[in-house]
């Protein structure tokens, strides 16, 4: 794609620069000429150049070096290559110095001339690649994809943009398959350290011993098979965030070794003496309820406040009903690309099984059951046969017992229960819980559950 | 109606004129007909450098060029080079009716080797293709056997086919056909 890229040609002389511009467009290229620095400047406003031939003796006015100068302060972007038909050492330090990616004496082969705009511009497509892929990365993850219609799931949409730009350690709290490391990246991707590295962790698949390795790194020779210094996950982090997942399964000693980073911002790697200081977000994630892990004496109070800065809690699906038919649909189109089937939809039968079901696995396990389902459908509509395998619990056999919550949660829980029951029919619901309307209508607005 | 006009500047064989008539009558579908010989201009030769200056060149085709010429293609025996390169083997208005060929470096001799016409015969090919190519507004074509293909040494050019690529000889039947295109 070399014939998008601009190139402008500076010289006073114009033979000179339009026999260059014309070889150049030869080549495929789009070209400007500019007789002088004013011209060039002018020009460069309007035109994102990917190179610009700049003549070093330009009489009157500014010269190559000036121009070249300025040139930078407007397109910083832009490789200068500076042209003279006299080189001497000093001519050639100055415009290297001055950040002229080359220095050419003219005339000069038309191979050095080809090799060169060929190597910068492929330099450029590089970039602007790797350009692409960061916006697609963020795009990815930036906190809109999160799909839902849910007020306490945007509420957290929320604090993910206010919190995004902080430094504060965030701990996401949430049944397994709820999205926490989709969370943590929101936060990552929507703040300033974005184009830094997003370094994701599970504290529980490792033992001690690989996780402390795995977090710190080590010095070469610190235990048997460590032949080479290794950077830690925290080291690979630095100036971005690092997610730890699982952070309730760590053992003692990591928790003391974790405590300090996150107090001191340094730590040492294993084996070695020389400290390591690291500017890395931490955000932790948990399926356990730390509180109680630290009542019980299983996780060191001064690490749960220490992580608990900002703590969000990702409500399990079941307690977000409404958003089984977008995530179902989500999963449905973007999964059906993916295996290049022909499926385009669900039926309202089918929704209404996945609605009825409590998805123990959350989100995750919806989007296993809709794969799944894809990839064994001959239907281009997933219909109620294609989930026929899902077992199907019933609500109302699950066992009474009452979870270590406040009162006003328990009545929480009891009325989306009810209306989940009603299918969302308040009159009906507030007649089954044995209050009026209007008190029903208070405590929908008060605890903001959708109906 | 249009025609091609094939013109020697400074002394040209006579056989290689022929070889560059029988090509351009190939591969355009005006007739071509030999306009005068021309002297080289005054200013045109670089005696610092002791090549020829191509553009002045370039432009005493433009400013001779009869109104019903659509093309002026100029052949020479001088070496041809712009003032930011050591030499270049042709040049051509891109998308324009001129253009001009060096035989210096296509003959054998400029590289200290016996005389070849064979191969001299078969590079002026390619080089008038490929400037009459640039005149049909192509660019460089990055298939190497392509006879657009860029070509900054004379082993590039006997790399190339005596041929433009199927993309390549597409876009010029496509110029051909619309009949305002290509003429002065």
């Amino acid at each position: 794609m070399k014939k998008v890229w601009p190139i402008l040609v500076v010289d006073d002389e114009e033979v000179m620069s339009e026999s260059m511009a014309a070889w150049l467009r030869e080549d495929g290229y789009r070209v400007d000429t500019a007789p002088n620095g004013q011209k060039a400047l002018e020009l460069a406003k309007l035109t994102d150049y990917a190179i610009a031939f700049i003549d070093l003796k330009m009489p009157g006015g500014m010269d190559g070096i000036e121009t070249m100068m300025e040139m930078r302060r407007a397109r910083p972007e832009a490789s200068v290559i500076i042209i003279t038909a006299y080189a001497t050492v000093d001519t050639a330090i100055q415009a290297m110095k001055e950040g002229a990616q080359e220095y050419i004496v003219k005339p000069c082969h038309p191979q050095e001339i080809s090799m060169l705009v060929s190597r910068i511009l492929k330099l450029k497509k590089l970039q602007s690649e790797n350009v692409i892929l960061r916006k697609k990365i963020n795009r990815q993850y930036r906190h809109h994809d999160i799909i839902t219609k849910n007020p306490r799931m945007q509420q957290i949409l929320a604090l993910i943009q206010d919190i995004a730009s902080l430094r504060s350690t965030v701990l996401i709290c949430g049944e397994s398959g709820t999205g926490k490391e989709l969370v943590a990246r929101a936060i990552h991707y929507s703040g300033a350290r974005a184009d830094k590295p997003f370094v994701s962790v599970s504290c529980a698949a490792l033992t001690e011993t690989l996780l402390e390795s795995e977090l710190f790194g080590h010095e070469k020779g610190s235990f048997t098979g460590a032949d080479t210094q290794t950077r830690g996950k925290f080291e690979l982090a630095d100036g971005g965030t690092i997610f730890l997942d699982e952070i309730g399964d760590i053992s003692a000693k990591l928790q003391a070794d974790l405590l300090r980073v996150l107090q001191e911002r340094r730590f040492y790697r294993v084996g070695g003496s020389d400290e390591v200081a690291v500017d890395a977000r931490v955000i932790a994630a948990t399926n356990k309820d730390l509180a109680e892990e630290v009542h019980e004496g299983r996780f060191r109070d001064d690490l749960f406040y220490r992580l608990n800065v900002i703590e969000i809690t990702i409500p399990p699906i079941r307690e977000r009903r409404e958003d089984i038919p977008l995530l179902a649909e989500h999963f449905v189109q973007h999964i059906a690309s993916e295996l290049g089937k022909d499926v385009s939809g669900i039926s309202s039968e089918a929704l209404k099984l996945l609605m009825d079901y409590d998805w123990p696995g959350n989100v995750r396990e919806l989007e296993n059951v809709i794969e799944r389902a894809i990839v064994t459908s001959r239907n281009g509509t997933l219909v109620e046969s294609d989930f026929s395998w899902l077992a199907v619990r019933s609500k109302s056999g699950q066992n009474w017992e009452v979870p270590d919550v406040p009162l006003s949660e328990l009545e929480r829980r009891a009325i989306i229960a009810v209306l989940e029951r009603k299918r969302g029919n308040v009159k009906e619901a507030a007649v089954s819980l044995g209050i009026d309307r209007s008190t029903l209508y208070d405590k929908l607005k008060r605890y903001e559950i959708s109906h | 109606m249009s025609v091609v006009y094939l013109v020697a500047i400074g002394i040209v064989p006579p056989q290689v004129l022929d070889w560059v008539e029988n090509t351009l009558a190939e591969w355009t579908p005006w007739p071509v007909q030999r306009f005068p010989s021309m002297v080289f201009p005054e200013g045109a030769y670089d005696a610092n450098r002791g090549q020829h200056k191509s553009v002045e060149l370039m432009k005493l085709l433009a400013r001779s060029a009869p109104t019903d010429a659509a093309r002026m293609i100029g052949v020479t025996e001088g070496d041809l080079a712009i003032p930011t390169l050591t030499f270049v083997f042709g040049q051509a208005q891109l998308d324009g009716p001129v253009a001009v060929i060096s035989l210096a470096r296509l003959r054998q001799e400029f590289y200290a080797l016996p005389a070849d016409e064979t191969a001299l015969h078969e590079r002026v090919t390619k080089e008038v293709l490929h400037e009459l190519g640039h005149t049909f507004g192509l660019t460089h074509c990055a298939d190497a056997k392509c006879v657009m293909s860029l070509a900054t040494h004379i082993g590039l050019v006997d790399n190339k086919e005596e041929r433009y690529c199927a993309q390549c000889g597409e876009q010029i039947a496509g110029k051909i056909s619309s009949p305002d295109r290509g003429t002065l």
